[in-house]
């Protein structure tokens, strides 16, 4: 990634697509990552989003934060309602019953709405190659439902479907590695951000779009309500996440791999998981698990990239 | 002027959309719907259709590609059978709440378990409430035509509501019949273009699937309710229009042989073709029987109904489904409660039969007509009669 | 401006309930959810913008002198900017 000088923030537009005055909690991950997406989108995208946090926050009726047109049907079609947008567009133009040009359709799910209950949806409208960007806001659980586990939760996170007791360390299982699911899926463009990575995170969105067929981004985020932390350590989470390599930011283009930081050096994940009460009843014995496993894969991420 | 051929009637579906210029299809192959689908494909690829064939991977994906290519502007087709019906059952909510004027034909098959590819209704009684406007069809002509007017109605500025098309399984989907297909200049005069007053466009960004709360959700659902209502009033004029166009008239309820008929049948798809060779038997033998055929399904013809049977003293009602530990007659028990507070109506006598794809034949149909007559006499202790099942 | 919730009827409901307006969610106030507010300090600030990119309410404005403060009928007090900014130009103070 190209190095920005410290200003870089005042060259970014000032309009705000998706519009102050949306009901997400405070110090809400995922409406900043919603709020860069579009900042990076532009006006002339449709976007389709699924049952969530940030459709129920963005979308109490008779409001909407939403200044770019915006469609919400269920939780688990999103991809499947982007792909009918993506063809009725192509042919109404292609029949001359259109004349809007170049409009992005970008469909916006969390990590419920794309590995759990909407992965069918999504491996179908990759497959079919829709000319479309798929955005996963990973919020690591079910949090508009109040924090139930999903796929994407972490192992040994205390949810409230796979929470902490004497018989259990929390979630049990790994989390699924969707950027590897929609890479396996042979699409040109493939990628990880994190909104601590603002400028990171525009330039794979402005990528994404621009791309010829289906595009996945995976962004991480944070959750303070969910992950049981302060609400000012937001952005300082996110940068730790990717610093302990526990969340990678990394590029699929065209199957080959990039990685957008790597460090000499990464931090302890204790770094990143000591800020979270989901991860405080752990043992130091299941720490030092969690933690082989990301220097494992971290390992094998780096091995990919070029 | 229109040819007259013989063609499969799922084909001649597969045709109609053709002819209607339909933008986009979204659609999953299920039994027996199949041709309709094989043969829309083929007409893509062989350029005789300018359209985007979407090949989803299910039939929740369908029904979910054509809300977002409808919400576009783009004319949307689909078709299903049973399970796939079943399985975008969600989807068809969204579709009529969210004003997507979707049209989908629905090759009637009955719901597993066990496995059954056959025709019944049991697929159409479990969507009833899904706010679709709902046709059902007995020869292919009909569906022709029908779907035809589907679009028609759908796209009306006044409905912009999502229609069903229903043919039974196998028993017309797969039938080779005589029928007219229109002339491409007859169906671009009698459907207009489609225009969504507010499609999903950059150039006027709108919000579609805003949540309600509950201080809200109420009056949407009332909206959505009166708008089905009032559809009526534009289909009846379609029917009207088409009657001028095509000379061919259809109307919600529909009757045979019925003027002084103090015994009336009540069918609704293909089994109404043999239910009228059986009541042209019985009247050649005197007996004063008639025949109605239900056609508008979704609004309910409340008018109509009440008209129909207004001299009759025995109304035998045969459902193709069954309602499990309640009425077993679906319609049966919707004709029950329209009738309820008119001051002179007939016995209601409930059947159930044909369940699965079984064929009723006109012997069939006659011992229903007597047996009705039996019950509406004796009484009974059941609340309905399943017709055909080997003891 | 947008009727309020419970004065809508159903004959005000636009067709499918789409909401034709927008971005008027703006007109609600989420400023009185804080207890902390962020207090900008001027002389600190070296108008890097940081803080405006990382806002979540996306309420940091940007005045005419090129420093940045919060719009305040917005503002959640969340804490971030302050957080976040590299001069430390920024304070929660606590909401009276």
């Amino acid at each position: 990634m190209e190095k920005y000088a410290i200003f870089v923030p005042r060259l970014v537009t000032k309009k705000e697509t998706f519009a102050p005055g949306h009901r997400a909690c405070i110090g809400c991950g995922e409406a900043l990552a919603v709020r860069l997406v579009c900042k990076a989108l532009g006006q002339n995208v449709i976007i389709v989003n699924a049952t969530g946090c940030m459709e129920i926050v963005s979308s109490q009726l008779p409001y909407t934060s939403w200044r770019v047109p915006w469609i919400h049907t269920l939780f688990e079609n999103t991809a499947a309602v982007a792909s009918g947008i993506e063809a009725g567009l192509k042919v109404m133009t292609r029949k001359g019953k259109r004349t809007a040009q170049g409009v992005s359709v970008v469909a916006m799910a969390g990590d419920g709405g794309t590995s759990d209950i909407g992965l069918q949806a999504l491996s179908g409208a990759l497959e079919r190659g829709h000319n479309f960007l798929y955005i996963c806001f990973d919020n690591e659980a079910y949090m508009n439902t109040g924090i139930q586990r999903s796929s994407a939760t972490p192992f040994g996170a205390s949810t409230t479907t796979s929470p902490a007791g004497k018989m259990s360390i929390g979630q049990v299982t790994w989390k699924k590695n969707m950027p590897a699911i929609a890479a396996a899926h042979d699409i040109p463009y493939v990628a990880t951000a994190c909104p601590s990575y603002p400028f990171d995170l525009m330039a794979k969105v402005a990528k994404g779009i621009a791309i010829s067929g289906p595009a996945y981004i995976h962004i991480l985020s944070v959750c303070p309500t969910g992950w049981r932390c302060p609400p000012d350590l937001t952005i300082r989470i996110g940068r730790l996440a990717v610093e302990t390599g526990i969340f990678p930011l990394y590029e699929v283009e065209n199957g080959e791999y990039k990685l957008s930081f790597n460090f000499p050096q990464l931090r302890p994940v204790t770094d990143y998981m000591e800020l979270q009460g989901r991860f405080r009843h752990l043992s130091e014995e299941t720490i030092r698990e969690i933690q082989h496993r990301v220097d494992k894969d971290y390992i094998k991420l780096t091995e990919k990239a070029v | 002027m229109a040819k007259r051929v013989g063609i499969e009637v799922s084909l001649a579906i597969a045709e109609t959309a053709k002819l209607a210029n339909v933008d986009v299809v979204a659609a999953y192959p299920i039994t027996p719907q199949t041709h309709i689908v094989e043969h829309l494909a083929q007409l893509v690829a062989d350029g005789e259709l300018d359209a985007a064939y979407i090949p989803v991977e299910s039939e929740h994906s369908a029904m979910s590609a054509c809300l977002g290519a409808s919400a576009v502007g783009a004319r949307t087709f689909t078709a299903t059978a049973g399970q796939g019906l079943e399985l975008m059952h969600e989807v068809l909510y969204i579709a009529s709440s969210m004003r997507l004027p979707v049209v989908m034909v629905v090759v009637n098959r009955a719901l597993s378990a066990p496995l059954s590819v056959w025709g019944d209704h049991s697929d159409v009684m479990a969507v009833r409430d899904t706010g679709w406007i709902q046709i059902f069809t007995e020869n292919g002509q009909e569906v022709v035509d029908n779907l035809l007017g589907a679009f028609r109605i759908a796209e009306d500025q006044r409905v912009l509501l999502p229609v069903m098309i229903h043919l039974d399984g196998f028993h017309l989907s797969h039938m080779v019949e005589p029928l007219f297909l229109p002339e491409q200049s007859e169906v671009d005069q009698f459907i207009p273009p489609y225009y969504y007053p507010f499609p999903l466009n950059p150039d006027k960004p709108i919000t579609m699937g805003a949540f309600a709360p509950p201080i809200i959700y109420s009056e949407t659902k009332k909206a959505q309710e009166v708008n089905l209502e009032a559809s009526k009033a534009v289909i009846l004029q379609c029917w009207k229009d088409f009657g001028s166009f095509f000379k061919r008239y259809y109307s919600p309820v529909e009757s045979y042989l019925s003027e002084d008929a103090r015994v009336l049948l009540l069918t609704m798809g293909s089994f109404s073709e043999t239910a009228m060779t059986a009541i042209d038997k019985m009247r050649k033998e005197g007996r004063d029987v008639g025949l109605l055929k239900l056609r508008l399904w979704r609004p309910f013809p409340f008018g109509e109904i009440r008209q129909a049977v207004k001299n009759a003293e025995v109304l035998i009602v045969l459902d193709r489904a069954l309602s499990f530990g309640g009425p077993g007659g679906p319609v049966c028990s919707e004709i029950r409660s329209a009738l309820y507070d008119e001051e002179k109506k007939p016995k209601v006598i409930s059947f159930v039969g044909g369940l699965g794809g079984r064929d009723i034949t006109v012997a069939g149909f006659e011992y229903i007509v007597n047996r009705g007559i039996e019950i509406s006499q004796t009484g009974s202790e059941q609340e309905f009669e399943m017709f055909g099942v080997r003891e | 401006m947008t009727k309020p919730e419970n004065e809508i009827t159903w004959k005000d409901l636009e067709i499918g309930s789409i909401v034709t307006e927008p971005g008027n969610a703006s007109q609600y106030q989420t400023g009185d959810w804080r207890s902390q507010r962020p207090i900008f300090d001027n002389k600190k600030c070296i108008k890097c913008g940081i803080c405006y990119i990382f806002c979540p309410e996306g309420c940091i404005e940007q005045n005419v002198e090129g420093y940045f403060e919060a719009n305040l009928f917005y503002c959640k007090g969340c804490g971030i900017c302050t957080r976040e900014c590299w001069t430390q130009a920024i304070t929660m103070v606590e909401e009276e």
